[in-house]
């Protein structure tokens, strides 16, 4: 168990009146790439958005690298972290969201060195041979200079893993990162994924692409109001689930 | 019949293209006032929207209650309270001084400009995409260098045509200066007039400022060229933007001088 890179433990939270996480328990190692599937309003995007505390968990703990994300231990309590230490961790946990959110007033390029630049502090220099080599790498290499609008919804996507990778991560997060996408980019996406997964980044991926899952994950977690109600290897996932809430859900999505 | 002429065209001429020295010192009040009034009032409002999300409730409060003071009372009483109650240095910058009025001046301009920007930095921040805010987070940007890396200069769209507006009234409304005995461009009309009774030297400065808000328009048309740059495909070209700010209908309006 000594690689472990994302451990969590009976993580509970509530918008208001509404539990949204009822104790998620969850391991990750290192080159491990975990598919996270389920109905909607099952909570894995609020439960993936906790891990880099986006949401900040009301009960339980999540660690990444063996430090714990957004709290600090004080004698038996935990206590919210400071602004700059949560930062400071978020650098090791990439993330790629739903909806790009590429930052509309800088090209590709400028996109992904922004944060090794202003961020790390990494000279600028060596910053842009970075992101030239990233953006190659999602197939963009002729679209350094050119400004988010003028691309189409998968090449976004595509800069925005560039964006997320470029601080050299031990994580990558991928919250429905191909669900805003027209049918004919998503292929392109999920082929930069694969090859991610396949040259071993540790990946947490929520998805609805069960291809995706099939093919590239080492173990999938299906998730049902708020916990996790059946984990395998896809092999065993797809093939013979044992839940009757798996079954069904996955009856009505292949 | 000499008296029925109503525009005497000897002064017009004179002042509009050849006017004294003594009047380019107050055109240059005018001009300096109104610079260091609107960026000294875009800081304030910078610093009064930031407040007014901050999560620590007290500054929420002051940012609220400087708004409300400060937009629901009249400019002109403002400039007389910071002018009459406290006691402002004259300062001298080589051959340029500053009176201690016009730097009561400036700070109360200042002052109440701050209120009306805070509403209007306010929005542009509100326009940006909370997305944004998340995705420089998740790169491990803190608050403050996400809102100026990521958030301000997003924001800055939107706040710049209106900034603009409020601009162009603030070198009008510069004239209320006059009254704590700033003297500047109308403070020069109105003595020249008390001298002469020639009204004609009001219809002159009118001229000027019409000249002053008239170069600000293409500056600002400028600008916001500038700043939509590439955004994306649809943009407007400069002359567009120019009729823009040049029609009142399209520009935002706060309802008088101030």
């Amino acid at each position: 168990m000594s690689d472990v890179v994302m451990h969590a433990e009976d993580v509970h939270k509530s918008f208001g009146r509404l539990e949204v996480l009822k104790g998620i328990s969850l391991e990750v190692e290192k080159g491990e790439t975990v598919c996270i599937i389920g109905p909607s309003g099952s909570g894995k995007t609020t439960f993936i958005r906790c891990i880099n505390h986006l949401e900040k968990i009301d009960s339980g703990r999540i660690e990444v690298n063996g430090q714990l994300i957004g709290y600090r231990q004080r004698g038996d309590r935990l206590v919210e972290d400071s602004e700059r230490n949560i930062a400071r961790q978020r650098t090791q946990i990439g993330m790629v969201f739903q909806r790009f959110n590429l930052f509309p007033h800088k090209t590709a390029l400028e996109n992904v060195i922004e944060a090794p630049v202003h961020v790390l502090g990494t000279p600028k220099e060596q910053a842009i041979g970075l992101a030239r080599s990233l953006l190659g790498r999602v197939g963009l290499g002729d679209k350094l200079d050119t400004y988010p609008g003028k691309l189409s919804g998968g090449q976004q996507q595509r800069v925005a893993i560039a964006r997320a990778l470029a601080m050299g991560p031990s994580l990558m997060l991928f919250d429905e990162a191909t669900s805003a996408l027209d049918p004919e980019t998503i292929g392109e996406v999920l082929e930069v994924m694969e090859e991610l997964a396949q040259a071993g980044t540790t990946m947490i991926v929520v998805t609805h692409e069960m291809g995706f899952a099939r093919k590239a994950a080492h173990r999938v977690v299906m998730m049902d109001d708020g916990l996790i109600i059946e984990e395998g290897p896809p092999e065993h996932f797809f093939e013979e689930p044992t839940h009757e809430r798996t079954k069904q859900f996955l009856s009505k999505i292949l | 019949m000499h008296a029925l002429v109503a525009v005497d065209l000897h002064v017009i001429w004179q002042q509009v293209f050849h006017p004294h020295n003594v009047f380019f010192r107050t055109l240059w009040a005018t001009v300096y006032i109104s610079v260091v009034a609107q960026a000294a009032g875009v800081l304030l409002g910078l610093l009064a929207a930031l407040a007014r999300m901050s999560r620590f409730a007290p500054l929420r409060w002051l940012s609220g209650v400087y708004v409300w003071v400060f937009r629901g009372t009249p400019v002109l009483v403002q400039i007389f309270y910071v002018y009459f109650a406290f006691s402002w240095p004259t300062l001298h910058f080589g051959f340029w001084t500053v009176p201690d009025a016009a730097i009561a001046g400036i700070v109360a301009l200042s002052i109440n400009e701050g209120a009306y920007m805070r509403e209007i930095i306010r929005a542009g921040i509100d326009s940006v995409d909370r997305g944004q805010m998340e995705a420089a987070k998740s790169i491990g940007m803190t608050y403050g260098l996400a809102m100026r890396r990521i958030i301000l200069p997003q924001a800055a769209r939107v706040i710049v045509p209106p900034l603009g507006n409020e601009f162009n009234n603030m070198m009008k409304t510069t004239s209320l200066v006059y009254t704590i005995g700033v003297f500047e461009m109308f403070a020069f009309a109105e003595q020249n007039y008390s001298q002469t009774f020639i009204a004609d030297y009001f219809l002159a400065i009118a001229v000027w400022y019409l000249f002053l808000t008239t170069v600000w328009t293409f500056i600002q048309a400028y600008i916001e060229r500038r700043l939509s740059v590439s955004e994306r495909g649809d943009e407007l070209s400069f002359r567009e933007r120019l009729q823009a700010a040049w029609n009142p209908m399209t520009s935002w309006a706060r309802g008088g001088g101030g």
